[in-house]
């Protein structure tokens, strides 16, 4: 692909770079661009990855190490999306997912990425796990799907990452005891490609989506709940152009509906003093800011404390676009994830909340490299709510 | 690797120091339409110290450095026109003090405008500081040191008038305070001790500013504007003396442009104003609209748009999208405010010689003292000949401010070197002394100001 057959050949000069992409709303600081955060050079500001872009893609600039790393630092966290005042705001991630295709199509993507889309092709998760060991601690407590009237879909960190497995494990106890019929694929189930699509793996993508729509379609699915707002996203806005049209819910909202009918009662949470953090998908790119929020609210007692950078300014953990597994905005104080639970613990919070896996294992890790364990937890919002129950 | 490298890899850390092809070419590239340069080096220092400790090296091996704040004065002003050591100051982002009834803040150079506006709100939401028009990642130090205005130029003039101290790392690495801070004494003026100030305006030509006190004024708990829309441009002077003489503004601003096409030739007054009540907006706008302005409206002279509670932050940066091509540059021009109808007309046939939807901007500075007055213009950054167009309007636009009996303001190389073509011998001579003085290698930002 070169800039003439670019799909974004028509926007991808139309950036400015006045730079209103690196605040978050109320422009505290520059520090809302993941990658720019990170490392405070131009060129890994939003503007500069698409100055970049276009003269690599017009053979100014030769490819190397370095700039596709530049690339794939991009979380896709859409803080630029939200904060650029100009028409093609709305363009901006899809230029950053389109020129990594163009480096997939090239094959010059930096080895982890190569790695990561290796193992989903071939292990169906980025981890290169064997798919028999999928979500395989669910097996003995969670039936698998069948004419169930939801499917869990777990995911991958939930199925394979220890921290997650516990975040799983909490909402299944609950989602069993709000009643709800509910059921698993198991090792059946395979990556959802929210990550595969923004690493420029278009053709990965589509094998992905039309393998699980018709594994869903095959097994009855109808309504689908996620544990992560990364499979939530990608099922709701992208599969349905693959004719995968399914009801499809965050836990959350589930959740909600269950204390909202009194299924689930919560008790007395005192000492609480709870932060919660919007993840990118549940949040900037699918505006689910309000119903975590109502959940915590209904534990009594528990203080709830805003961070400055909530909602649409929150900032990013840093491991959206497949980070969490590459992580090439890690090993610096600077780090996201460890801005943002400097952030958390300076608010005065004990207990950060959030409700994805990738910020559960971003953020918990980045407790640990704060030297922050015993002063502030990492939860995400299914391990609180049933600490409650 | 070479030794330079390694050096200033040591000073900074390997993460903020760089020679690969891509922060080279993003460092590069003014956002306007002046030609790129490369420069061999980018750091992007945390500490007064790390600066002092690059330009020591850069000293002694004769290698060019050039200071980079928000990189949005659009003018080329920080294009490594020799190559060098281009220094990206935006990570000294610390608000160090606010002196709350002193009324100023002490900042580091990297402090963005946008995040001491939102600090100020934050924690001291009674001050505010002068605002500049630039998007929020223009920096204060950038913006004195061009000699910026802000949204309270009217009454307190340019934004480099508001400065109470400053702290410069000069040529040769010695740090230099001026001001009050000078003896100790608490960075609240920069009077009365001899001035020694010959930073401003000089584009870290002669040092880099890496500390400034600025002045913050009182934040009225009511902001808003009202807007005045008039046909005849031949009355924008004399409306703007009028209304400079009630004393009772914050910020006026007359602009006229293309786009919307229903508006185009028309010329909008919007006048600032700020109030702790009702009672006060009450009076300022009943002296303002009624009793200054009430006989332009009620003679059909003019329009009233009504008055809008709120600052409405200008978004520049949308000018830039007027060609579909993600860029604009303006040429501004310090003017008697008597000049507004020629530099629109002139301004006018500029842009549409060059076939450019004209956009012109007064900002009124002082008691009507002078205005800040920019002609735009917005280029495709896809297509050469857009850019290359809009350069040869800007150049126009240069020779236009000095025959219209202006002064260049922010003047990219171009704009310098007429300017000095008409610049007093004698004040050229000092000029030239100074710089000489200060940085004999002629290491600092060289390319501009360049006095021969």
């Amino acid at each position: 692909m070169t800039l003439n057959n670019f799909p974004y050949k028509d926007i991808i000069h139309r950036c400015f770079r006045c730079g209103y992409c690196k605040f978050p709303v109320n422009w505290t600081d520059v520090n809302n661009c993941p990658p720019y955060a990170r490392f405070r050079m131009e060129s890994y500001s939003c503007g500069g990855r698409l100055w970049l872009m276009r003269a690599w893609l017009s053979e100014q600039l030769e490819w190397s190490e370095h700039l596709a790393e530049i690339l794939y630092a991009c979380t896709t966290c859409k803080n630029c999306e939200i904060k650029c005042p100009l028409r093609f705001s709305g363009d901006i991630v899809n230029m950053v997912i389109a020129s990594r295709e163009a480096m997939v199509e090239k094959g010059t993507i930096p080895n982890k990425v190569k790695t990561f889309l290796e193992n989903v092709e071939l292990y169906g998760n980025p981890y290169g796990l064997s798919k028999s060991r999928r979500a395989s601690y669910l097996y003995d407590s969670v039936e698998r799907f069948k004419r169930h009237e939801y499917l869990l879909y777990i995911g991958c960190a939930g199925s394979y990452d220890d921290r997650a497995k516990k975040a799983v494990l909490a909402l299944t106890i609950i989602l069993k005891k709000g009643g709800i019929s509910f059921g698993i694929l198991a090792e059946d189930e395979v990556c959802d490609g929210n990550e595969v699509r923004s690493l420029g793996e278009q053709g990965l993508f589509e094998m992905v989506a039309q393998h699980n729509i018709e594994m869903f379609k095959k097994n009855g699915v109808k309504d689908i709940i996620t544990f992560s707002p990364h499979a939530y996203h990608v099922f709701k806005n992208h599969y349905p152009a693959f004719g995968g049209n399914f009801k499809v819910y965050h836990y959350t909202h589930i959740l909600y509906q269950l204390l909202k009918q009194e299924k689930i009662k919560l008790k007395d949470s005192s000492g609480l003093k709870i932060t919660y953090h919007d993840p990118c998908f549940l949040g900037r790119w699918n505006r689910e800011y309000e119903i975590p929020r109502k959940i915590i609210e209904k534990m009594p007692n528990a203080a709830i404390i805003e961070m400055e950078k909530n909602r649409d300014a929150s900032l990013c953990c840093g491991g959206g676009s497949g980070n969490y597994y590459i992580d090439l905005l890690g090993g610096s104080p600077d780090s996201p994830a460890r801005r943002r639970i400097r952030e958390a613990y300076e608010v005065g919070a004990n207990v950060l909340i959030t409700a994805c896996p990738k910020c559960l294992i971003m953020l918990n890790n980045a407790v640990k490299e704060e030297e922050l364990e015993g002063h502030i937890a990492v939860r995400d919002l299914s391990e609180i709510v049933l600490d409650a129950c | 690797m070479d030794d330079i490298y390694k050096t200033l890899c040591r000073i900074v850390g390997n993460e903020h120091c760089s020679n690969r092809p891509e922060e080279l070419f993003i460092y590069s590239f003014d956002l306007g339409t002046f030609e790129p340069k490369r420069p061999d080096y980018v750091v992007a220092p945390k500490s007064v110290e790390e600066i002092q400790a690059i330009v020591r090296l850069a000293n002694e091996n004769n290698i060019p450095v050039i200071p980079l704040g928000g990189g949005l004065s659009l003018a080329g002003l920080a294009v490594p026109l020799k190559g060098g050591i281009i220094i990206d100051l935006k990570r000294m982002d610390k608000i160090i003090d606010v002196n709350e009834k002193a009324r100023y803040a002490l900042i580091e150079c990297g402090v963005s405008q946008g995040q001491l506006t939102s600090y100020l709100e934050q924690h001291y939401p009674h001050l505010t500081h002068s605002e500049p028009g630039a998007p929020p990642a223009a920096t204060m130090a950038g913006n004195i040191m061009i000699h910026g205005q802000g949204d309270l130029a009217h009454p307190y003039g340019f934004t480099s008038d508001m400065i109470c101290g400053l702290e410069v790392v000069l040529p040769h690495g010695d740090i230099l305070r001026i001001g009050s801070s000078a003896i100790n004494a608490g960075w609240f003026s920069m009077h009365p001790l001899p001035d020694l100030n010959v930073f401003l305006g000089w584009y870290g030509t002669t040092g880099i500013i890496t500390k400034l006190s600025i002045k913050l004024f009182p934040a009225k708990k009511i902001r808003g504007f009202g807007t005045l829309v008039v046909e005849d441009e031949d009355l924008v002077p004399e409306i703007i003396y009028r209304i400079t003489h009630t004393q009772l503004c914050e910020d006026i601003i007359a602009f006229s442009r293309a786009i919307p096409p229903f508006a185009s030739g028309l010329h909008h007054i919007t006048v600032n104003i700020g109030a702790d009540s009702e009672k006060e907006l009450e009076f300022k706008q009943e002296i303002i609209w009624d009793d200054v302005l009430g006989e332009y409206i009620r003679q059909d002279f003019a329009g009233y748009l009504g008055f809008k509670r709120g600052l409405e932050r200008p978004q520049v940066s949308k000018t830039s999208d007027y060609k579909k091509g993600g860029g604009f540059e303006y040429v501004g021009g310090i003017m008697p405010v008597e000049t507004y109808p020629i530099c629109y007309k002139k301004g006018r046939e500029i842009s549409e010689r060059h076939n450019i939807p004209y956009t012109v901007t007064a900002r009124v500075i002082g008691a009507a003292n002078s205005m800040m007055f920019a002609w735009t213009y917005a280029f495709n950054r896809a297509e050469p000949e857009s850019i290359k167009q809009a350069r040869e309007a800007l150049h126009e636009t240069d020779g236009l401010v000095l025959e219209l009996g202006g002064v260049i303001w922010k003047p990219g190389v171009y704009g310098q070197r007429l300017l000095m073509e008409r610049l007093d011998p004698v004040t050229k001579d000092l000029m030239k002394k100074i710089k000489t003085l200060l940085d004999p290698k002629g290491i600092m930002n060289p390319g501009n100001w360049e006095i021969f």
